[in-house]
């Protein structure tokens, strides 16, 4: 579903400033891959999602998804096949806007409908959106017609993730999601994530500082540093394996200890 | 009451609020739902009227109408062409389309300061013919200046029930989201602009042919008065479900009308009416800080006596 080749990105370049964000990151997730990403702050977790969702273009190497070559699609065209959540919760929705408007306007600029930009969403949809509400399970189908300015973080993360699964994405990247939320919204936002993606079988990227999740979660671990993917596990092995095996492994390749205090709190809880 | 208010100065109140109501309208697409000012308004306003005159001078006063909105979508494309694609502030965008449509104004009226339709036929006058005996007689103004605002607001709330007009709803409310989602926010406030321009050019064409005449200075102000009206209006309405909201910049424009027929009723000179606009514009705005400041100078002086109660019974 998604092909990155040889992916580069050098932010100011030759000057003292120079950082290499991505260097020759290469990845292939099959359709219905759930992977998670793990790294310490700087690793280029979310440098690697702005280049596939194209917030800039790559310095070298090619994005591809669903056979499509997108690397130098622009961002706004791109994005109607992505599914894009960020940490903080109050990026993803319109505040003065009602849910059933942001969900409206979700659906209509996923779906293509019939009628071009002129399309409206019909009663059926409207019925569509208070049973996917329903299924959120946070009583929101009852508050379709108040502006989102009103729900709490947890509940417009949530919306943001019912929005960009509506019409079901070619891809879903989710930044820290969860990060904002207190641990209880935290859960309830995560296992609502894996129902939807499980449901729809949609390939999903995920990065996370926590590490039992990142090891729970999806089929898949990837690990960064240093602009580079440097452990990718899935299958028996990631299955037998432990947080610690995973801080272990990331020493090995790297050479050195992990030294995140989040990523290490998060691992012995 | 009724010699004070008179029918005809209610009439006439009316009608130049719903005339007027249209820039109201633009000014709720431009201010409130895009989050812009812009201040090529005044202009643009101008522009519709010198258009629309002329047009209708010439023998067309429907057609007028149209070429008055035409015009208006091209000084709103201007204003968005500078300001997404050329990366100029959008004020001074504004402000700079703004001065130019001055000239542009004047040539549209074949280089003249103003035009006079005294002889021309107009929507008003053909609508006015048309209701002839029938009891009407006599609202054909009222009828027709509220008939064409109404259908502008119709078709706007419409509008924004599509996905361009939802897009562009979302491009004022949270512009990170908008970025990030597959809106090009260059496009929505291009069309935004547009459509803005082309209602406030409706309005500036309706006057025309409701007071028959057109100056190039007629739209000094013009910004002010209208974000007024938006701004009264939407206090009126704030209770309102979304439906009713809508029809705020036309409440607020009548309800300023009624206010200014009434200073001049009080025998206010009119040349302090565009600072009473504007000071009724400033003190709107700052209304909200200004209750903010006051609750929080209240809660200090609260404190401080508290303090000085407590301070004096532990005082020796």
């Amino acid at each position: 579903m998604l092909t990155l080749t040889n992916l580069s990105k050098t932010f100011n370049p030759g000057t003292v400033n120079e950082k290499k964000a991505l260097q020759q990151v290469n990845l292939h997730l099959a359709p219905g891959d759930f992977a998670t990403i793990v790294g310490s702050n700087g690793a280029g977790k979310s440098t690697l999602f702005a280049a596939i969702a194209g917030s800039f273009y790559p310095d070298e190497g090619s994005v591809e998804l669903d056979g499509q070559d997108v690397t130098f699609l622009p961002e706004h065209k791109r994005s109607r096949q992505l599914g894009r959540l960020f940490q903080d919760p109050l990026r993803g929705t319109a505040p003065h806007m009602t849910i059933e408007e942001n969900l409206s306007l979700a659906y209509l600029r996923a779906s293509r409908a019939k009628g071009g930009i002129l399309s409206r969403v019909t009663r059926a949809q409207r019925e569509l959106f208070r049973a996917r509400l329903a299924a959120l399970g946070l009583g929101l189908e009852d508050r379709m017609k108040q502006p989102v300015g009103l729900l709490s973080g947890g509940q417009r993360q949530a919306l943001t993730l019912l929005m960009a699964t509506l019409v079901t994405p070619k891809l879903l990247l989710l930044d820290e999601h969860t990060a904002a939320l207190d641990p209880g919204t935290a859960a309830v936002v995560l296992d609502l994530t894996e129902k939807i993606v499980a449901e729809n079988h949609i390939t999903c990227l995920m990065i996370t500082h926590n590490m039992p999740d990142a090891l729970r979660l999806g089929n898949r671990t990837l690990m960064m540093d240093s602009g580079r993917i440097v452990l990718d596990v899935q299958g028996e092995e990631r299955a037998g394996m432990t947080v610690s095996d995973l801080l272990d492994r990331f020493g090995r390749s790297t050479g050195r200890a992990m030294n995140n205090d989040r990523i290490l709190l998060s691992g012995l809880e | 009451m009724s010699s004070f208010l008179t029918l005809a100065i209610v009439q006439n109140a009316l009608e130049l609020g719903f005339v007027y109501a249209l820039v109201a309208l633009a000014l709720y697409l431009s201010y409130s739902v895009l989050n812009i000012a812009d201040l090529s308004t005044d202009g643009c306003f101008v522009l519709g009227c010198a258009v629309g005159a002329t047009v209708a001078l010439a023998g067309h006063p429907v057609l007028a109408l149209f070429a008055a909105m035409g015009a208006g979508v091209v000084s709103g494309f201007v204003t968005a062409f500078l300001q997404t694609r050329l990366g100029v502030q959008s004020i001074l965008a504004g402000i700079i389309v703004n001065t130019g449509l001055y000239t542009v104004n004047i040539a549209a009226m074949g280089f003249s300061s103003n035009l006079n339709l005294f002889t021309a036929d107009t929507l008003f006058t053909r609508f006015a013919a048309l209701l002839g005996d029938t009891p009407l007689a006599g609202w054909d103004g009222l009828i027709l200046a509220a008939g064409i605002t109404l259908l502008a607001t119709g078709a706007l709330r419409l509008f924004l029930g599509t996905r361009l007009g939802l897009s562009i709803r979302a491009t004022g409310d949270n512009a990170d989201m908008v970025r990030s989602s597959s809106i090009n926010p260059a496009f929505t406030i291009t069309v935004g602009l547009c459509i803005s321009g082309s209602l406030t050019a409706l309005s500036g064409a309706v006057l025309a042919q409701y007071q028959k005449t057109c100056d190039v200075n007629l739209g000094t102000g013009m910004v002010t008065i209208a974000l007024a009206s938006l701004i009264i209006g939407e206090t009126l309405l704030g209770w309102a479900g979304p439906r009713v909201r809508m029809l705020a910049p036309v409440v607020g424009s009548v309800v300023y009308r009624f206010i200014m027929a009434i200073a001049l009723r009080l025998n206010l000179p009119a040349e302090c009416l565009k600072l009473v606009s504007a000071i009724i514009v400033a003190v709107a705005i700052a209304a909200p800080r200004l209750r903010q400041l006051a609750a929080l100078q209240k809660r200090k002086m609260a404190a401080r006596r508290a303090r000085a109660v407590k301070g004096g019974d532990a005082g020796c």
